[in-house]
């Protein structure tokens, strides 16, 4: 007998990967949550039935969202992790010294209690001592905190669903009125390709857009998502996105699988059709 | 309230019963329960149009109900602690113009406040019943409206003794109360009857801990939104009836203004929703009213923004606040409230029930999430942050004492001449002027157009409000008496 997980990417064109074991599945508060081990991208978290990561994948998707903000300013020390349960956002954060505060804001605990147990690659650094979780709605939290954070990470699920509140322009209004002068905001925006997705990352970026007065995106190649073509915004108080002094990074000899400075500075040049869409934003 | 009386739902097992027996249509509606109109059915669903039906022996007839209407109208009246109840298909306002047209003939003098809904003037109008009207007053803070102070009561029932009805607007759309039980005690002392437009205070009859409903106070007569609060469809509604009024003579009054051709799909809504307040009403309702008491604490911390609550209370013209309402004073922002209500929709996606010159309200009901709360507060914190004034030159609220010269009929169907808005000034209306939401007329017909009226206009009009009534779309020129 063989056991496939299959996600639809459009009404007409779905992913599948072979599935060795089902290790876990519940109904949280808030969502269904699945965990499967699989030969091809090894142990995978699914909620609602969508893909969330794979082991074999995440370093991408986890290594852009937090090396590139941290590449062009290095002396970020708080830091705010709105969603993220899994923990691959953090573990990459908590391998700078400099940073002495990571308020993560996760609207579901049973995510990061099954990620803790079943996913500890990704989650192992959920222990951190710069770490404080707080399980409540992200919107909310961010609606409370001014002039605190000198980084926003948005690890956002779907536009609908119990992340949707993250994609509103009062969430980017309040996240701009949550950093401190030099601040910045990344989120993913999702992809370009599909029509459904293209819409949803343009409205996103367009929010993102709407709130900062530097805002930009830059891409990724995450083979399980759907297209395989990842987009994260950039949105900034002061910053630009790429600067020649993001060469410093390379002095911190923070070893990884797939960013680099020279990549850094290629993600932010995109296809003309998204540059298109995200002019139109 | 009969417990198992209520778990009952007599127009929609009536409904079912008739799907069962696959009965053929050779009547209307023509579209034959969706047949004959595929996109509309593609459109609505073909459930919701395969009930669209018309009166039959199974289903009743809502002009002259015997069986099943009579039963969903029975168990109504137990719902609502009612003498009885009548099924209302044209919106609240028929149930407001039934109450006004059944309790007053043309001449008769019929006591409220001025604040009231349009429904209140085409019922005065109709009926060419007189208003005497009594000052609500203005809460200071706010700028808006109060219930009716018991002293102004009494002297206005002592200087119209003959009047036949005093009509209350109970709960306000801001969720304010008066002391009903003691206007119920001082109008029967006097033969008056008691009306109340309960049309925002469905959940009164249901809830706990909520201001004292209108049958319950011992009214005579009340107008229930239940699409509002409720959960039935929109424009369903019911009146109800305490046990003086003649119900027979009510019924034929309502058949003077309502349709023939009553809805099964309102209908039924208003059965089904009445048995879930019946049945869960204590629960949902004090769900509402958590989700509102938490949105007011959030959004009073934004700053400038007061959502007010029972702190309001003053024993007499607020004698009680419904607190399932989410009521927001906006002068402090510098911000018109219609001017919040506008950022809101344009600009966050968020549609709000209405905003008027300094306040608005924010509607929240069972069907409501606690991150869509978490929107609106967030919202509103960056409506504050971006877009907050310097509140001076915010117009100072005015209570515009009206001055009737003739009945709203008599002035409706006079001989009249067209006049520029400020011309108008010291002429008697023929027309009504509101903002709708809230649909609270500036001026009404019959009564003399005073400078501060004209002026309200033009500042509601500045401020993004929508102005209606007028023959003239624009709201720039008035019909007056000759």
């Amino acid at each position: 007998m063989e056991l496939w997980f299959s996600e639809n990417h459009t009404e007409n064109a779905r992913m599948s990967i072979k599935v060795s074991r089902h290790l876990y599945g519940a109904q949280s508060e808030f969502q269904r949550i699945d965990i499967f081990d699989s030969p091809e991208f090894g142990r995978f978290l699914v909620l609602d039935g969508v893909m969330m990561m794979t082991e074999k994948d995440e370093f991408a998707y986890h290594e852009m969202m937090v090396h590139v903000p941290m590449a062009i300013n290095p002396g970020i020390q708080s830091v705010l992790i709105i969603g993220a349960g899994d923990g691959g956002v953090v573990r990459e954060l908590a391998r700078y010294p400099g940073i002495t505060r990571m308020d993560m804001v996760e609207i579901d605990p049973q995510v990061v209690t099954v990620c803790k147990e079943y996913l500890p690659q990704t989650a192992g650094a959920l222990d951190d001592s710069r770490l404080t979780i707080y399980y409540q709605d992200g919107l909310k939290f961010i609606r409370k905190a001014q002039d605190a954070y000198d980084l926003i990470i948005v690890d956002s699920t779907d536009p609908f669903g119990p992340g949707e509140g993250l994609f509103t322009k009062e969430f980017y209004g309040n996240c701009y009125n949550g950093l401190r002068e030099n601040g910045i905001c990344v989120n993913q925006l999702g992809s370009p390709y599909y029509a459904n997705d293209a819409a949803a990352m343009a409205r996103a970026y367009g929010k993102l857009k709407g709130a900062f007065p530097i805002a930009s995106a830059y891409q990724a190649h995450i083979p399980t998502y759907p297209s395989g073509h990842w987009l994260f915004g950039f949105g900034s108080k002061t910053l630009a996105s790429a600067t020649d002094d993001i060469d410093d990074w390379n002095t911190l000899g923070i070893k990884t699988h797939y960013y680099n400075t020279r990549l850094h500075r290629g993600a932010f040049a995109l296809p003309n059709y998204v540059t298109e869409m995200l002019n139109n934003a | 309230m009969n417990i198992k009386l209520q778990q009952r739902a007599p127009i929609m097992e009536a409904l079912e019963n008739m799907k069962d027996k696959r009965i053929v249509p050779f009547d209307v509606p023509g579209h034959k329960r969706g047949k004959g109109s595929p996109e509309l059915t593609a459109f609505l669903g073909e459930k919701a149009m395969s009930l669209d039906v018309n009166s039959m022996k199974s289903l009743d007839f809502l002009g002259h109900p015997v069986s099943v209407i009579k039963e969903a109208e029975e168990i109504a009246a137990d719902a609502f602690g009612a003498a009885q109840a009548f099924l209302m298909v044209s919106g609240t306002t028929s149930s407001v113009i039934a109450m006004i047209m059944s309790a007053c003939k043309a001449g008769d003098k019929i006591l409220l406040t001025r604040n009231v809904h349009k429904s209140v003037l085409t019922g005065l109008i109709l009926s060419g019943a007189i208003p005497c009207y009594i000052d609500p007053g203005l809460q200071p803070d706010l700028g808006i409206s109060m219930g009716m102070k018991l002293q102004d009561i009494e002297q206005a029932m002592d200087a119209n003794p003959d009047a036949v009805a005093i009509l209350l607007n109970n709960p306000t759309y801001y969720g304010i109360c008066s002391n009903l039980p003691a206007v119920v005690k001082m109008a029967h002392a006097r033969n008056m009857l008691v009306l109340v437009d309960e049309a925002h205070g469905t959940h009164f009859s249901f809830g706990r801990g909520l201001p004292i409903s209108a049958m319950a106070a011992g009214a005579d007569m009340a107008a229930v939104s239940m699409h509002k609060s409720g959960g039935s469809l929109t424009q369903s509604s019911f009146l109800l009836l305490g046990v003086k009024p003649n119900a027979a003579y009510v019924r034929q009054i309502i058949n003077l203004i309502q349709t023939t051709s009553a809805s099964y799909l309102l209908m039924s809504s208003l059965d089904i929703s009445r048995k879930n307040l019946a049945l869960n009403g204590v629960e949902i309702f004090e769900t509402v009213g958590k989700m509102a008491a938490y949105a007011r604490e959030e959004i009073n911390q934004i700053g400038g923004f007061y959502a007010f609550g029972a702190e309001i209370i003053n024993g007499d013209s607020i004698y009680d606040f419904d607190a399932t309402k989410l009521s927001v004073n906006t002068l402090k922002t510098g911000l018109a409230g219609r001017e919040v209500y506008d950022i809101l929709r344009d600009e966050y996606d968020i549609q709000i029930e209405m905003g008027d010159i300094g306040n608005f309200l924010a509607y929240v009901s069972v069907g409501d999430r606690m991150k869509d709360i978490e929107r609106l507060c967030s919202a509103l914190s960056e409506i504050y942050r971006l877009h907050r004034r310097n509140p001076q030159g915010m117009l100072d609220y005015e209570y515009i004492h009206p001055i009737v010269s003739c009945s709203p009929q008599e002035a409706f169907y006079a001989e009249k001449q067209l006049v520029s808005l400020e011309n108008s000034v010291s002429r008697v209306s023929v027309e009504l002027v509101m903002c709708y939401p809230p649909g609270i007329p500036i001026i009404a017909p019959g009564e003399q157009v005073t400078k501060s009226a004209i002026d309200y206009i033009r500042y509601a009009k500045a401020k993004g409000c929508t102005l209606t009534g007028t023959q003239n779309e624009a709201v720039e020129q008035l019909y007056v008496l000759l």
